[in-house]
């Protein structure tokens, strides 16, 4: 303990003040500037939230805060002041003593970043006992202390198991606690709940504001939702291409965006598909009817089915393993059913994907979440594009090549700059809209979209949504819309299917839905998900509080 | 000698996308840039490799004699006649040795070359099957690799016969377990992304699957393991010639060339160990180059 500085004597004096920061990356042997002159002042106790889509900054401003640059980045210029200590001049081993005991951090993927063989209460013992700051003995009572303070399950078991062994939540949460083994003055939460679902996001949102007001510890929250950050940081500042764009109280911040930029931020939320005017036809363009499925002898489907019309919209939601995406795999062919069917505008498909025709296979097209490994990385977008057209439609030369350029004219890429690009050269963004491209391709009627924007910023995400809606209106194409993230419901679907533990609980018209009464855990989903209200989650964990009196019992 | 350094570039590139798109003139320059930045050991060792390619295409055209032409006395010394001396029978050293190089690489290199075949189209089929192939030819291959090769390699020769073509098959087959183990393990990591997925459910049939989606795909691996296996192969081509079992009289080969004349070392003659030295030279160069291919196909994403 003999680091910890002599307790907040002076609370007007910064804890951490960065002047003038610049850091440069290097990519293609040459360095370039990806932090320009960054000005960070954080308080004692405060939390500064920090916004902005991938590859504005965040990250390594945050990392920054350590005096750290990750591999391929070099801090060029600028001072990073922490607790009145110039970190840049320090020697790498002071560092060392500092990162992990007075500045923590705490990672995305808790799951990645946890070390798989070793369990829990170990890996929070490490830090605190590698420092000589407590014993192991004290740090494992310590440990069950803080698991009890965040109301993980079973708190003087919990830290004997692996990793693998607690949920996605728990962990990010255990990851939470190690963060706070040494007792930092500053945590850097990077992301720490963009991987996680709605139900399960409440929780450990709920955890980390409990924590930096009982410890009074600041912290820097990164993300790019704004309506998570809108509850954590009474702070916020707005980053675009490693620079400030604007600064304010989160209040403020709000209610009074100046920035065009900022303005559009908060403008994503506000996207609402067009009102379409299909008329509902009797017979609809698939029927999932009564499938059961399973995987071996694990059962993830139990007599589920709904219906998507022609041109209309049906959103499949639910927390991850709900079997929203194991739907997707029936419907396609990749799971066949053990009972039940998949008509296909009034014929009954083959279960098996390899006994469909062309032509079925051609109706049913996949968008899939990571555009990543959705596209081979060897092939040209002319080679992507153009096999289905060879293959479906049996286009070759010129006719060809003009329907591919015909296609990204259509999602909105310049052909002669992307056609002979390969998809490493591409942003996450257009990566996608080349797998929109690689489905319309086939000229399909239905296209399922698992989970396509989940992994984007909400701007290019809302820009990848926009297009799913023209391209729906133009073309009259049925969408099977896989996702968690009822924001995305709201803005696109005509027809609401929630499932819990591969079972259907509500469905309906999206109104309907979303109008109360609904199923209880519908309600639950729908009031996970958080608003731009910075009172939001206050509000809701008393409401949860008042209901569910047994979880405030055990606090 | 710089120029043929750029011929060999290519082949170089063009077995690395021989089923990934027609090249085009931008890939032979971004191969010339790759090349310029690689290290010093790796150019030497291009270069080297160069050198023996050269020799190996055009030995009758550089050796002073006949292959296996009787030119002088056996066991002469270096002399302006016989510039390395003359062997057991009289043949001339350096004669042999320059078309030592075209048989003993010609023959690893087809030889190589079929292992890929064969055990690259089995790892791949195992690898998109799974189940029952998977099994089956997995589990052949572990009884085949069970056996010490050098071993294995004799019985079969002592059974089949000595011609070249059996040299090639029977150590092309025992060197496939190799490939295959590797090819199969590379290929597992690619069937599982979307985009074969994607392929799959667009009917494509398991033929282009396997040339046009996965190939490409695990080419650096496969690139770099050639040239790994392409040493032992060598390697083991020579062991074998040495024994006795592998390149007959009287064709030249170095492991042979090395065991006639053996006896001259106890006259501290150094003839007898350049066969020798060129076949460790090769060795070393190809690895050269290899370790910076492994290199470069280890950030497997960012090299086209």
């Amino acid at each position: 303990m003999t680091i910890k500085p002599t307790t907040d004597m002076n609370n007007d004096k910064p804890l951490l003040e960065i002047r003038n920061l610049h850091i440069e990356g290097e990519s293609d042997d040459t360095w370039h500037e990806i932090i320009k002159g960054l000005d960070i002042t954080l308080k004692r106790g405060a939390v500064l939230g920090l916004i902005g889509e991938s590859g504005a900054g965040k990250s390594t401003a945050g990392l920054a805060s350590m005096c750290f640059a990750r591999p391929g980045c070099r801090i060029t210029s600028g001072s990073i002041k922490f607790d009145g200590v110039e970190l840049t001049e320090q020697k790498e081993i002071e560092l060392r003593k500092l990162r992990g005991v007075r500045i923590a951090y705490v990672a995305q993927s808790a799951a990645a970043s946890f070390n798989p063989a070793h369990k829990l209460i170990d890996q929070f013992s490490e830090i605190p006992v590698v420092h000589g700051i407590r014993n192991q003995d004290e740090s494992e009572a310590d440990a069950k202390e803080l698991y009890r303070k965040i109301l993980l399950p079973d708190p003087d078991g919990i830290g004997y198991r692996y990793p693998h062994q607690v949920s996605g939540g728990q962990l990010q949460r255990a990851m939470t606690a190690m963060a706070l083994s040494c007792r930092p003055d500053l945590i850097i939460f990077d992301e720490p709940t963009t991987a996680l679902d709605v139900t399960t996001q409440i929780e450990v949102l709920a955890t980390i504001r409990g924590i930096v007001k009982q410890f009074h510890t600041a912290a820097i929250y990164i993300t790019h939702d704004l309506a998570v950050v809108a509850q954590m940081a009474d702070h916020i500042m707005v980053l675009r291409y490693g620079e400030l764009v604007e600064e304010a109280e989160t209040h403020e911040m709000l209610s009074n965006p100046k920035q065009d930029y900022t303005k559009s931020l908060w403008a994503v939320r506000s996207f609402k598909k067009s009102e379409v005017h299909v008329q509902t036809s009797p017979t609809p363009l698939v029927r999932v009817e009564n499938v059961t499925a399973a995987y071996d002898k694990v059962p993830v489907l139990q007599n589920i089915s709904f219906d998507v019309h022609a041109g209309q919209t049906v959103a499949i939601v639910g927390e991850s393993g709900s079997g929203k995406s194991t739907a997707a795999r029936v419907i396609t062919g990749l799971l066949p059913p053990s009972e039940g069917k998949i008509i296909f505008n009034g014929e009954t498909l083959p279960a098996d994907y390899r006994n469909r025709n062309s032509d079925q296979l051609r109706h049913a097209q996949m968008i899939y979440q990571m555009a990543d490994t959705a596209l081979n990385p060897r092939q040209r977008i002319r080679q992507i594009l153009g096999r289905p057209l060879k293959f479906y439609v049996g286009l070759t030369g010129q006719a060809q090549e003009n329907r591919i350029r015909e296609l990204l004219s259509l999602i909105e890429m310049e052909p002669d700059t992307f056609i002979d690009r390969y998809p490493d050269e591409l942003s996450g963004g257009q990566k996608q809209r080349i797998s929109i491209a690689r489905a319309l391709a086939a000229e399909p009627e239905f296209i399922i979209c698992d989970e396509v924007t989940s992994a984007l910023d909400q701007l290019v995400a809302e820009g990848i949504l926009k297009l799913l809606d023209r391209l729906q209106r133009e073309l009259n194409l049925a969408y099977m819309f896989i996702t968690h993230d009822l924001a995305t419901v709201r803005a696109i679907a005509d027809h609401v299917v929630v499932m819990l533990q591969g079972k259907v609980v509500e469905q309906g018209p999206k109104d309907d839905i979303f109008t109360p009464p609904h199923h209880e855990y519908t309600d639950l989903l729908l009031s996970s998900v958080p608003e731009m209200d910075p009172d939001w989650l206050t509000n809701l964990l008393k409401e949860r509080a008042e209901i569910d009196i047994t979880t405030s019992a055990s606090k | 000698m710089n120029q043929p350094k750029e011929p060999v570039a290519i082949t170089m590139v063009s077995a690395a996308d021989a089923v990934a798109p027609p090249p085009r003139a931008g890939k032979l320059e971004t191969a010339w840039k790759e090349l310029k930045k690689a290290p010093v050991t790796a150019k030497i060792g291009l270069f080297i490799v160069l050198i023996y390619v050269f020799v190996a295409l055009f030995a009758p055209l550089l050796s002073p004699y006949g292959e296996s032409e009787i030119v002088g006395d056996q066991f002469e010394l270096w002399s302006e006649k016989y510039w390395l001396g003359t062997d057991s029978l009289g043949r001339d050293m350096l004669t042999r040795l320059l078309f030592g190089a075209r048989n003993t690489i010609g023959i690893a290199f087809a030889t190589t070359c079929l292992a890929f075949l064969l055990g690259g189209t089995a790892g791949i089929f195992a690898a998109i099957f799974g189940g029952w192939t998977d099994q089956i030819l997995s589990r052949t291959n572990d009884i085949l690799m069970a056996i010490p090769q050098l071993i294995f390699a004799l019985l079969l020769l002592t059974i089949f016969g000595t011609s070249i073509p059996t040299l090639i098959i029977v150590i092309a087959v025992l060197d496939a377990t190799r490939v295959f183990r590797l090819s199969r393990a590379v290929s597992l990591n690619v069937v599982v992304l979307d985009f074969i997925e994607s392929a799959r459910l667009r009917g494509e049939g398991i033929f282009w699957v396997a040339l046009k989606e996965i190939l490409p795909n695990i080419m650096s691996p496969l690139v770099a393991e050639f040239g790994l296996r392409f040493c032992f192969v060598f390697l083991l081509v020579a062991a074998l010639s040495f024994l006795g079992l592998g390149i007959q009289p009287p064709t030249a080969d170095w492991g042979s060339m090395v065991r006639e004349n053996a006896t001259l070392i106890t006259y501290s003659d150094i003839t007898p160990l350049l066969p020798a030295a060129a076949i460790a030279v090769l060795a070393v160069s190809v690895n050269f180059v290899v370790d910076w291919f492994l290199h470069k196909a280890s950030g497997l994403k960012d090299d086209h």
